[in-house]
């Protein structure tokens, strides 16, 4: 199709957009897609799916198409999940120098496990539409740490041209148990895990006298991905704590949903001796729903990650032995883990992470293309694109409503020009919550303008 | 003390050399009774002593070509002999006696790729604090220093640019804490025990300079002037003016930055100018032309779509990323079609990598900024985006008559592709460097492993 017509109709939707409320939900029927529906398996051909009130309806090669549906023929082309970004920072950060855009990090807090990066995250930032334009509809947001192992608790969001980007506040909790977490405990490793022990205590002892609704017992999986409740104390006004405590009361109680095995605990560590060290952790605090991130050794212990069950949320292309921690890095690191047994999703903590999502499809592209290359494992086609949706979705606990196409599931959809793992690919239209979004920003307006450098008639101010 | 005082006069006699830019290339001054020097006439300091290593006439066939100037050959060969391009073209060129003929059915040929910004060396990997030498940053100026005195030859990054990017030649520039950073230096991308060793014979010298925000943060911060965008321009306006005296006028003490200096003045040094703004890179096109030198390429240079008929008239090569922004004020407006725009506009366009995991995959990138200007209507060959990574590059780098694109003659620095370079799924299958066969896919023993990944865990791994 020609550009011509693409950016017409991303002009029409763009002025849509500005004149109106983001367009409302309504059905659509994609037909004679090349459907991928986000779970490794392979592309179904001629492929119909159905959104309906923001939701997949259908999704298939023997699909009905609904009465009043807006039918749309895809000719052939792909048509996948939205890219779901594994480790992001998108929307806590506009200008990484400009500090008074960036919320990524608070050096001078007195908090840190309880920083909740929800109110922070700005849908408006430029990454949003950034983003959204190249296909990216969900990510997970995590905080940097800055004063202690613990960052704070990070969130789902949805990239939707709207101001209600949190899916799911309080997902997880992120913590940095390498060298990076040696730095932030007090300058070394056994520091880390000190601290660390620490903390899980005393929240483990204020769990246990813990009024936090719905008590201290195990919840169900639906409660707790719906939103992790914050610990009532952190609404009272209630400090009374037993002596010799390191954390404050906000920080303790943010815990007990950790230790409790609520909330999802991301920790990044690099290096296999971390990895193993960190899996440790499980024996000592058996409810800790742990997640890897980073993890560039990961192949080297790969079928002990397997045996424990935890998955991982890798860089992809991680390849140099950037520090001592990541000496054995490997571009083949992911598929070596996940030839183990290791559930494995793409992310880019500490790389471009707020502004530049839009490197997860060429990540997963590269990842296929290290399958020709003797004595290095990549992934399939399939399954790196799984590694960028579905997995990350089930990683994260929300495999069962977002990542995939499938019954049930969001409206996050994605039209492609071509093979959206290639670079000479773009996204047509994109759907978010079955809403159909604007693929416009500020890099197009410029791009606009800039045409041709000349000056017209009047100055380039005056072009818009 | 006094003995320390005494090495640091011999260091500095040593230095002076005959301010030889690097290899065949004539003197940068002239004034060679003045130089503290106990080299003979003609001598460089610090010499290349790289030689190309051993190669075998290599024939590849029915393979695509692109020959790094724009030219696309459908089933074509590429024959190399003795470290030389020997011939390039369709059907069936003859093999030399005794040549290795290679079936490229499906594959692509490249001239070696080229990264005219990169700190491989200065700024190694592991990234730790003793290896921190890319930014002498204790004066806004320092044409003094040269990065070649920096360079770790055994940064690991060397042979994953080689693996995964087909790089073959790179220039190792300064930081950009200073608005004069001091020398680079050209290397060829092969491991040897000395910087000497790596370097490219005869390539000239550039020299780094950067405006806008870094210097005047790095220095502002210090209460040090500059701490202004104006500080930046009166500093290197009065740099270059006191260069010129020294130049013009021969009763002074030989001093090695203005040598550096001077040598951009005559035009044998060729400026790179790390420069994000549109406004700011016409302002500093002026003081060059104020100052009396030739600006051979900005850096970075987001916003150069916004200016491509002022480069293209001053005859300046962009050198930029395909889609970097927002890491700081002056990317705020980078747009990934700033390729396109420019090579529409008719200036010369270059990706470059500043970075030690971009630099494996400036292939990937062409192919992003190509395929955002045909989407926004600019219609451009692939072989021409070929030529932005190669030919460009070696032309701002003063090596084009050396290597850059598949010509008879220039050294047999060649990469064979096994799928078009343009796509994500493609890799180098074969490195030649001077005709020798120094990266192959398909032989663990053609796999460079630096002395610090020696005895590591991953060491000759497929990285």
């Amino acid at each position: 199709m020609s550009a011509l017509t693409t950016s017409l109709r991303a002009a029409l939707l763009a002025g849509l957009a500005i004149a109106t409320a983001p367009l409302a939900a309504q059905t659509y029927a994609i037909t004679g897609a090349k459907l991928i529906t986000g779970d490794g398996s392979a592309p179904i051909e001629n492929g119909t799916i159905v959104i309906q009130n923001g939701k997949v309806v259908a999704a298939g090669s023997s699909v009905a198409v609904p009465a009043g549906a807006e039918r749309i023929d895809a000719g052939g082309k792909y048509v996948t999940p939205g890219i779901f970004a594994g480790f992001s920072r998108v929307g806590l950060v506009e200008v990484d120098a400009v500090s008074g855009t960036n919320d990524t990090q608070a050096n001078s807090s007195p908090f840190n496990a309880s920083i909740d990066v929800a109110p922070a995250i700005n849908p408006t930032d430029t990454a949003f539409s950034v983003s959204r334009a190249a296909g990216v509809t969900r990510a997970v947001v995590s905080p940097d740490a800055a004063t202690s192992i613990f960052a704070g608790q990070g969130a789902l969001v949805d990239l939707g041209e709207d101001f209600d980007a949190v899916t799911i506040p309080r997902a997880f909790q992120f913590a940095e148990m390498g060298e990076r977490g040696a730095r932030e405990a007090g300058g070394s490793r056994a520091a880390a895990h000190t601290l660390f022990r620490n903390a899980l205590r005393e929240a483990r002892d204020f769990g246990n006298r813990a009024n936090v609704r719905g008590g201290g017992a195990a919840q169900s999986e639906g409660q707790r991905l719906s939103d992790v409740s914050p610990d009532l104390r952190m609404l009272e006004s209630n400090a009374d704590r037993p002596q010799d405590v390191l954390l404050t009361r906000f920080d303790a109680a943010a815990l007990v949903p950790v230790v409790q095995g609520q909330q999802r605990l991301l920790v990044h560590v690099e290096s296999a001796n971390d990895i193993l060290r960190t899996l440790d952790l499980k024996k000592e605090f058996p409810n800790l729903r742990l997640v890897l991130v980073g993890a560039s050794e990961g192949w080297r212990v790969a079928d002990r990650i397997a045996a424990s069950g935890v998955p991982v949320i890798a860089s992809a292309l991680n390849d140099l032995p950037a520090s001592f921690e990541q000496l054995a890095a490997t571009q083949s690191n992911i598929g070596r883990m996940r030839d183990a047994g290791v559930k494995v999703a793409i992310g880019m903590i500490d790389d471009n992470d707020a502004h530049q999502l839009r490197y997860a499809s060429q990540y997963a592209g590269n990842l296929v293309g290290l399958q020709k290359v003797p004595g290095a494992t990549g992934l399939t086609w399939d399954e790196a694109f799984a590694a960028i949706s579905g997995d990350v979705a089930d990683i994260m606990g929300v495999g069962d409503r977002y990542g995939h196409l499938r019954v049930g599931a969001a409206g996050d959809v994605v039209l492609w020009s071509g093979d959206p793992l290639e670079l000479s690919s773009t996204p047509e239209r994109v759907w978010i919550d079955g809403v159909e979004q604007s693929l416009d920003n500020r890099q197009a307006r410029l791009r606009e303008r800039y045409r041709t450098p000349q000056e017209g008639v009047l100055p380039k101010a005056y072009e818009r | 003390m006094k003995s320390t005082t005494g090495i640091a006069a011999a260091l500095l006699i040593a230095l002076g050399g005959c301010a030889n830019t690097g290899g065949s290339t004539a003197s940068a001054s002239s004034k060679a009774d003045k130089q503290p020097t106990a080299l003979a006439a003609g001598e460089a300091p610090f010499a290349s002593t790289y030689r190309a290593y051993p190669s075998t006439p290599t024939v590849v066939r029915n393979v695509v070509i692109y020959d790094g100037e724009g030219a696309r050959i459908d089933n074509g060969s590429v024959v190399m002999s003795g470290g030389e391009i020997l011939a390039v073209g369709d059907g069936n060129l003859a093999a030399p006696a005794g040549a290795i003929e290679i079936d490229g059915t499906g594959k692509f040929v490249t001239p070696g790729i080229i990264d005219v910004h990169s700190h491989l060396g200065v700024y190694p990997s592991p990234g730790v604090q003793a290896h921190s030498d890319g930014n002498e940053a204790t004066d806004p100026t320092t044409p003094d220093v040269w990065a070649e005195h920096s360079v770790w030859p055994q940064d690991p990054g060397f042979s994953r640019a080689m693996a995964n990017g087909g790089i073959t030649s790179l220039q190792i520039l300064p930081g950009s804490a200073n608005l004069m950073g001091g020398r680079s230096v050209t290397l060829k991308n092969v491991y040897s025990r000395t910087v000497q060793g790596m370097k490219f014979p005869g390539a000239p010298y550039g020299f780094k300079m950067a405006c806008g925000e870094n210097p005047k943060r790095v220095y502002g911060g210090r209460g040090r002037k500059p701490s202004t965008r104006m500080g930046n321009f009166a500093v290197n306006r009065q740099t270059w003016a006191d260069a010129r005296a020294y130049r013009d006028n021969k009763d002074h003490k030989y001093d090695l930055g203005n040598e550096t200096l001077s040598g951009v003045l005559d035009g044998k040094i060729l400026v790179h100018n790390h420069c994000y703004r549109a406004d700011e890179m016409a302002q500093v096109i002026d003081m060059a032309k104020e100052a009396g030198y030739n600006i051979t390429a900005f850096h970075h240079a987001v916003e150069s779509y916004k200016i491509g008929d002022l480069l293209r008239e001053n005859d300046i090569c962009s050198a930029i990323w395909a889609d970097w922004w927002g890491f700081k004020m002056e990317a705020y407006d980078a747009i990934p079609e700033n390729a396109a725009i420019l090579q529409n506009a008719g200036a010369c366009v270059i990706i470059h990598s500043d970075d030690e995991n971009g630099i494996q995959r400036l292939n990937q990138e062409a192919a992003k900024a190509l395929a955002d200007g045909r989407r926004m209507g600019i219609q451009i060959s692939d072989a021409q985006a070929i030529r932005w990574l190669t030919y460009n590059a070696a032309k701002a780098l003063g090596i084009e008559d050396k290597t850059g694109s598949l010509k008879p003659g220039k050294m047999a620095d060649v990469v064979l592709w096994n799928g078009d370079p343009l796509s994500v799924y493609s890799r180098p299958e074969k490195v030649w460097v001077d005709g020798a066969l120094l990266y192959d896919a398909d032989d663990p023993a053609r796999r460079a492993v630096s002395d610090f990944e020696l005895g590591q865990p991953g060491a000759g791994d497929v990285k």
